[in-house]
């Protein structure tokens, strides 16, 4: 039996900034258009010109570094990362090296290693056939992408598994996301998260050789990029083999991956300070700035929820998770007031609400104060479960509706114990189905199924389910 | 000193393809200047804080304002094999082998 083999997971996160201008120049960012029509000498790396930073990108990089709670450093400088590869004129590029602007932090349990601005490399193209230079393959170099800032985001080998690993790092996108910083759209590149895999005994404290995976375009490649590679380690391990540090490339369409090296071959990038840049220092007014501008953001959301809320995590989580219907699921518990818990509200939001919607071809939400008015009546009894979803269905329908006339003109008003009606309509289906009543009274609580399901029926949803239940068990003399 | 190995390696990482005669010129010019740092390294620089750059400046930032970039016409003027708009370049794949 071969020992088991734990998982050790670190990611890095690439996370193009969403300025309107370069990291180095002031050529427009954009996506999608003509090549090399946003280029200039700066980021073309004609001799004799001087990069300039982008204030904006440093303001993104310190609410980046706030949010994840890294320390900002009090000064940082940027290095000359070198390496020779045609998506990058200058042969080196601009990046953080020993003192990032952002240092250690955590997001959830994952410690955050460092978080440093650099520049993206341009965009190449190979081309087949018709691109041939003198007999032999050629690449297209467009320069539109070349030079736009990033911060780049390595954690720590926190992460023990390829799920875990997917939901953190979507944890981390609407992070960001959140911020307003990025796009952070992987398909599109502004979102790039590469994983380093290695595996060790359980238990173990010492991190086994670990190989680079790039190319994981959406979350469910991540996971099952990392999924196929878990496995091709714990299988070579097991034969005796050892893994070999390398950087593979994984293709969603075959599950395979394939070593990289050809970029990666020269991983000496001698690093020298860049001399054309001088130290970023911020200010008290650029960190305040920084710091006010933050979101509440959706791991501090979740904590909020579930301490004053009352919500349990994964509800929290859930609403928490997305901006907007968090927003509305507050402004719904603020109009609810005392008539409903919390909890209830969240329950209705992403539960029923969100189910209608769907229903209704991913409909509007409706305004806040009906859905309010809604829980409040099915809080009170005034309208069932079951008739309050038939509320909700109009609702979404038409988002302003009144619910008071809904439930009149509908005749969904719950009907109370009080008047006998519903008393009536229980006997009468306790009559209908001896053979359940008689289970019930031998002991088969299972059996009173049958007899609600039938006075539901015949009552179109208005009977309260406990109600019913109650009465059926006081007319069988339990 | 920087020997022929050295040399070789780093020519290698900058794709640059040199003789032999180049190689040991190379070599000593390189290993001249490392024997100048070592040189400066000997004195005495007690009390001297260790700085990567020589002007005090921090914090030199532009505002995040687009200019007009160059035509790409105007872009792609020395490039030797312009092609729709990108510039042509032999594979890097195949420069690796």
């Amino acid at each position: 039996m071969p020992e088991e083999l734990e998982a050790v997971i670190g990611l890095e996160i690439h996370v193009q900034l969403a300025t309107r201008t370069k990291m180095f120049c002031g050529c427009e960012l954009s996506f999608g258009d003509e090549p090399n029509v946003h280029t200039c000498p700066i980021c073309l790396a004609h001799p004799g010109v001087l990069p300039v930073p982008n204030e904006e990108a440093v303001r993104y990089a310190l609410k980046i570094g706030m949010a994840l709670g890294c320390e900002i450093a009090p000064r940082s400088i940027f290095h000359r990362k070198n390496y020779f590869y045609p998506d990058n004129p200058k042969a080196y590029q601009i990046s953080q090296y020993d003192i990032p602007i952002c240092g250690e932090g955590k997001l959830g349990d994952i410690r955050i290693t460092r978080a440093h601005l650099e520049e993206d490399a341009a965009k190449t193209i190979h081309v087949g056939e018709s691109g041939r230079i003198h007999g032999s393959a050629a690449s297209l170099v467009d320069f539109n992408r070349g030079g736009t800032p990033l911060v780049e985001i390595v954690t720590e080998p926190d992460l023990r598994g390829a799920a875990e690993a997917a939901e953190w790092a979507r944890l981390l996108r609407e992070t960001v996301r959140q911020l307003g910083v990025s796009d952070v759209n992987m398909e599109e590149g502004s979102l790039r998260v590469d994983a380093n895999v290695s595996v060790r005994p359980a238990g173990s404290t010492e991190l086994g050789v670990k190989t680079e995976l790039k190319n994981m375009n959406s979350f469910r490649f991540l996971q099952r990029g990392i999924e196929a590679e878990l496995e091709r380690q714990r299988e070579l391990i097991g034969a005796e083999g050892t893994v070999e540090q390398e950087t593979l490339h994984f293709d969603p369409a075959s599950g395979d991956l394939t070593s990289l090296r050809s970029k990666e071959e020269a991983h000496d990038y001698r690093y020298f300070p860049e001399p054309d840049l001088v130290a970023i220092a911020p200010t008290e007014a650029m960190l305040q700035e920084a710091r006010d501008s933050l979101p509440e953001l959706p791991a501090a959301r979740t904590a909020r929820y579930e301490a004053e809320l009352g919500l349990d995590e994964a509800q929290a989580r859930l609403l928490a998770g997305d901006p907007d219907q968090a927003a509305y699921f507050e402004a719904v518990v603020a109009a609810v007031g005392e008539a409903a818990e919390p909890r209830v509200v969240a329950n209705w939001v992403t539960g029923d609400l969100t189910a209608a919607l769907r229903a209704a071809d991913d409909a509007e939400r409706p305004a806040v104060q009906p859905l309010a008015d809604l829980i409040g009546a099915v809080a009170s009894k005034q309208v069932s479960h079951a008739g309050g979803k038939q509320v909700l269905a109009i609702l979404v329908a038409d988002g302003d509706a009144d619910v008071a006339a809904v439930i009149e003109r509908e005749g969904l008003a719950q009907m109370g114990g009080d008047d006998g009606e519903l008393a009536g309509i229980v006997a009468a289906a306790i009559e209908a189905d001896p053979a359940a009543a008689e289970q019930i009274r031998s002991g088969n609580g299972k059996a009173i199924g049958a007899i609600v399901g039938a006075v539901m029926r015949e009552t179109k949803g208005r009977a309260d389910g406990g109600e019913v239940n109650r009465l059926i068990r006081e007319q069988l003399g339990l | 000193m920087i020997d022929r190995e050295q040399v070789l390696h780093v020519a290698r990482l900058a794709r640059l393809r040199l003789d032999e005669a180049e190689v040991e010129t190379i070599a000593g010019e390189l290993s001249g200047i490392l024997e100048h740092v070592d040189r400066i390294r000997g004195l005495d620089l007690e009390g001297v804080e260790p700085t990567s750059h020589v002007v005090h400046l921090e914090n030199v930032l532009r505002a995040d304002q687009p200019w007009q970039s160059m035509p790409p016409a105007v872009a792609l003027a020395n490039a030797p094999e312009p092609f729709d708009g990108a510039f042509r370049v032999p594979s890097p794949q195949a420069d690796a082998d």
